[in-house]
């Protein structure tokens, strides 16, 4: 049996890159192409009659294979489901990081989760409070919603659009400047950082298309997501790449966050940095560049 | 548990492994196929054999294909399709208890 | 006795100055008598060399029970000549106790299992051998040894009369009436015909078989009317779609294209990398997808390939025509753009299989190698590699140019998965040793990169480049600690099959696998 270390709400989540939970060849290893965090699929990758089975399948997978520092979250099946309940015994007894919550519309629907997961921990004697949520928008409602959705929780890490039943809602598709959904993915990033959770975009489906795939997570990193859902390995780099703080911004960072440790040791307040005002409200920002710095391997520094 | 009916977990892809179970008399009686027999025919043995008793399955008629599962998948589609045939799949299942 | 690989080889073996294989070039710099074949003086002008049938061939050059057959396997598993000469050979002329010395055997000669468990066919030499054929062989059902060897230990040993070649059969896509053959312009076309020039120079009889008769002269000849006695025109030689496949596409598997960019990352972190370089691929998964890689690289450098050799296909040819290689040299084409461009792309030229690899000649291509990129069922600890048996111990593959290309090349890499469904690639001792670990540099997986401790070079290139390499004691751990160490195979004593050294000396022996028992 792995024992995993305690999830951690706010961590870097560039990529989470769906798995179906019952596919045994595809689950042992996933974590060797270097997403961030798995998403390992209960819900739509599971045929109907095949649930009970992908359960047996993801407890055991969880107390046997060691993911390392990736982070495991599993899809559960929609609250409107006979499943749902019994996906969240399994993720919290196998020690899942998080869960997702498919289909998410209200406060309520994250409420009614938190309770069942809270009485699995109980169960099961996991730490109160360990197993994280984040919630699936794949309705207007849901992002009209998404604010309320977003604070529900001390356990809520973010948000994630999901494309395709939002654009069904929507009677909309996919167009190449994401114009069908610019305004969803921005009312959720609004609701998300004014929540204080991270928020995701949804997938990218043609794999044939390398260019409009690139040119989607070029608009998720303009817009200010903190990652992307992915459905296949071979989109882990170029996200990655996108996300990668630039040089200059890694420098900087660097100056920041040292001259206000040495600043604040003497003392000091506000003081310029390369001529710009600085205090302590730029310090999250600059110790978050050099993190992200560090998990992209353009920075080796011990400052964070 | 006790077996009831007839009940069937897993695929025959590569990496899984098929088990089926049904109702016997005379306690375990197990047919094994894998595509690594020779390497691991006698561990997929004792796993098929530790998991039928954890989960208290004395008397069963056991057939295994493997394609070369890992130990966990084994357990798995062992577990799943007893529960299955009991009716028992779908929920309350003793995570962590019987089954481990 | 023990070997340089550590396998213990019998010492009935070692008669008539046969030796255990005891490091790579022991054989540099010593003698070798060629042995000449016996062939018959055609000194009166013939209009034509075609006889009616296969019996005919088979009469006209005096086959009889005991002797040696040699075929070549360019037709891969399309091929129907085999087992359209056997039948001919012992169903109509009757005749037994025969051998066949192939350049590879695979899962299209499956009837020849038949002849073999009715003691017809007794003697078995090859690189290759898969199918029925394997099990039968692995089953102790073949009266003699067979025995193996690579595609360059072939020609060394027909060149040393080791292997002495009654007649040889080659399966020609195109001839003319005399017996100028060729690989392409036919209905069956392989392209390169490598593997049949060696057999065409050494044996005492030659009968060309072919499904498509040209006006002669059939010119540039990959077999020469020169060597040849008979032409039998037969109405198919062989299954095109099965010979070679429409076209090599580039794998789209996540993981072999991690594996296959690390390849190249490993690539051009070495000295070899530079304008002119020389370059070898398989055409597994990952192999090939290493091509792909490997351009982004060379065009970022600015530099070109020198040339390429080996089994080649489309994605090589696309190169050459873009200008990114300066030659192509193959022995064997593996899709129809390969053989489509064989001879005719300019600079895309055909060489012999003793020009390719022969160990015991004065410079073989594999020898000029700088990277050679090769697969692996597995890779032990000692960097030994099978690709010879199936993980239950059975003849199921074909060490081809492996060992040939690994021993030649500067730089031999092997790439291959860790595990493949419960099987560890990367385990504690290989079931056989088809290319010996003295001669493999560089291991790349999905897990990670191993460099061979006799390469404190490659080490420092990898370290300078900033890639990760770890002990390769420590991927076959984790290996382990993912499928669980596997029991060892049981076997009995007696020897099925003999595994030559490239030089001919002995590598390792197969022997016959004890059944299995689940009770301890």
């Amino acid at each position: 049996m792995i024992p995993r270390p305690r999830p951690e709400r706010f961590r870097l989540r560039r990529t989470m890159m769906f798995m179906n939970a019952q596919k045994p060849g595809l689950i042992k290893d996933a974590y060797i192409y270097g997403c961030d965090s798995i998403m390992l699929d209960l819900e739509d990758a599971v045929a109907e009659n095949q649930k009970d089975a992908a359960r047996f399948s993801l407890y055991h997978a969880l107390k046997t294979i060691d993911y390392g520092d990736t982070e495991v979250i599993v899809r559960i099946n929609g609250l409107d489901t006979p499943h749902w309940q019994e996906d969240i015994r399994v993720c919290v007894a196998g020690g899942a990081d998080g869960i997702r919550i498919a289909k998410c519309e209200s406060a309520q629907d994250v409420l009614t989760v938190e309770k069942a997961v809270e009485k699995a921990e109980e169960e099961f004697g996991v730490e109160k409070g360990r197993t994280l949520l984040m919630a699936a928008l794949e309705s207007p409602k849901g992002i009209l919603n998404a604010y309320e959705i977003c604070s529900a929780s001390e356990r809520m890490l973010g948000v994630a659009i999901s494309g395709g039943d939002f654009r069904k809602c929507m009677q909309t598709k996919p167009t190449p400047d994401g114009i069908d959904m610019v305004t969803a993915r921005g009312m959720m990033l609004i609701a998300a950082r004014a929540a204080g959770v991270q928020c995701f975009d949804t997938v990218f489906t043609n794999l044939d298309d390398q260019e409009g795939f690139e040119a989607e997570v070029l608009q998720n990193k303009a817009m200010g997501f903190d990652g992307k859902s992915l459905i296949n390995p071979k989109q882990i780099r170029f996200v990655h790449q996108v996300f990668a703080p630039t040089e200059k911004e890694i420098i900087q960072a660097e100056k920041i966050v040292r001259a206000y440790r040495e600043q604040s040791a003497a003392g000091v307040g506000v003081f310029t940095v390369d001529g710009k005002m600085i205090d302590i409200a730029f310090i999250p920002g600059a110790e978050r560049t050099l993190k992200l710095a560090r998990a992209c391997g353009l920075w080796e520094g011990d400052l964070v | 548990m006790e077996i009831l009916k007839p009940a069937m977990a897993g695929t025959l892809e590569s990496s899984d492994a098929q088990v089926m179970v049904e109702p016997g008399e005379d306690g375990i009686e197990l047919s094994l196929e894998s595509s690594v027999m020779n390497q691991y025919g006698r561990q997929i043995k004792a796993t098929v054999l530790e998991t039928l008793e954890r989960l208290g399955v004395e008397n069963a008629r056991v057939a295994v294909v493997d394609k070369g599962a890992l130990d966990c998948t084994i357990k798995a589609r062992v577990e799943c399709a007893v529960f299955r045939s009991c009716g028992q799949s779908a929920e309350n299942i003793p995570w962590g208890g019987a089954v481990k | 006795m023990k070997n340089a690989v550590g396998r213990d080889i019998p010492d009935f073996l070692l008669v008539d100055g046969k030796e255990v294989y005891q490091g790579k070039n022991y054989m540099d710099g010593k003698y070798l008598q060629k042995a000449a074949p016996k062939t018959r003086r055609y000194e009166k002008p013939q209009e034509s060399k075609i006889v009616s049938s296969l019996v005919d061939a088979l009469k006209q050059c005096g086959a009889k029970s005991g002797m040696t057959f040699s075929f070549h396997h360019h037709l891969r598993d399309g091929d129907f000549v085999v087992n359209m000469v056997m039948k001919a050979a012992i169903e109509e002329l009757g005749l037994e106790d025969l051998t066949i010395a192939a350049s590879s055997l695979g899962s299209a000669h499956d009837p020849i299992a038949d002849y073999i468990e009715q003691g017809k066919v007794v003697g078995i030499q090859t690189s290759g051998i898969r199918g029925r054929m394997g099990e039968v062989v692995s089953k102790g059902k073949l009266k003699t040894r067979a025995i193996i060897r690579s595609h360059g230990g072939r020609p060394r040993a027909i060149e040393a009369g080791e292997v002495h070649i009654d007649i040889a059969f080659i399966a020609a896509p195109t001839s003319d009436c005399v017996g100028n053959c060729r690989g392409i312009g036919g209905k069956s076309n392989c392209g390169s015909m490598g593997y049949a020039m060696t057999d065409a120079k050494y044996a005492d009889h030659v009968v060309v078989v072919t499904d498509c008769l040209v006006d002669f002269p059939n010119m540039p000849a990959s077999v020469e009317a020169i060597d040849v006695d008979a032409v039998v025109v037969v109405d198919s030689i062989g299954n095109p779609k099965k010979i070679a496949s429409a076209a090599a596409r580039i794998s789209q598997n996540p993981r072999d294209l991690m594996m296959a960019e690390d390849v190249a990352r490993v690539i051009a972190s070495t000295p070899y990398f530079k304008d002119g370089f020389s370059f070898q691929t398989g055409v597994g998964g990952p192999s090939l997808a290493a091509n792909l890689f490997l351009e982004k690289y060379m065009d970022e450098r600015n530099i070109k390939m020198g040339w390429a050799i080996g089994g080649i296909c489309g994605p090589m040819v696309e190169m050459l025509k873009k200008g990114k290689v300066g030659k192509v040299i193959d022995v064997q084409d593996f899709d129809l753009d390969a053989v489509n461009s064989i001879n005719q792309t300019p600079n895309h030229f055909e060489m012999s299989a003793s020009q390719y690899a022969n160990p015991a000649n004065k410079g073989a291509f594999v020898n000029k190698l700088d990277f050679v990129v090769l697969a692996a069922l597995e890779i032990d600890t000692g960097f030994n590699v099978n690709v010879l048996t199936g993980s239950d111990g059975i003849l199921r593959g074909a060490p081809g140019g492996h060992p040939d290309t690994a021993a030649g090349s500067k730089c031999c890499i092997i790439v291959t998965p860790l595990i493949r469904g419960r099987m560890a690639t990367v385990c504690e001792h290989v079931v056989t040793v088809t290319t010996p670990g003295d001669c493999v540099d560089v291991l790349v997986t999905d897990y990670g990169i191993a460099v061979n401790p006799l390469r404190p070079d490659l080490i420092e290139c990898l370290d300078n480049a900033g890639i990760k390499h770890v002990p390769i004691e420590e991927l076959k751990e984790k290996a382990y600690s993912m499928v669980g160490r596997p029991d060892d195979l049981q076997w009995e004593d007696e020897v099925v099959a003999v595994l030559e050294a490239r030089d001919g000396t002995i590598l390792d022996v197969i022997r016959k696998i004890k059944p299995y028992t689940l009770e301890d």
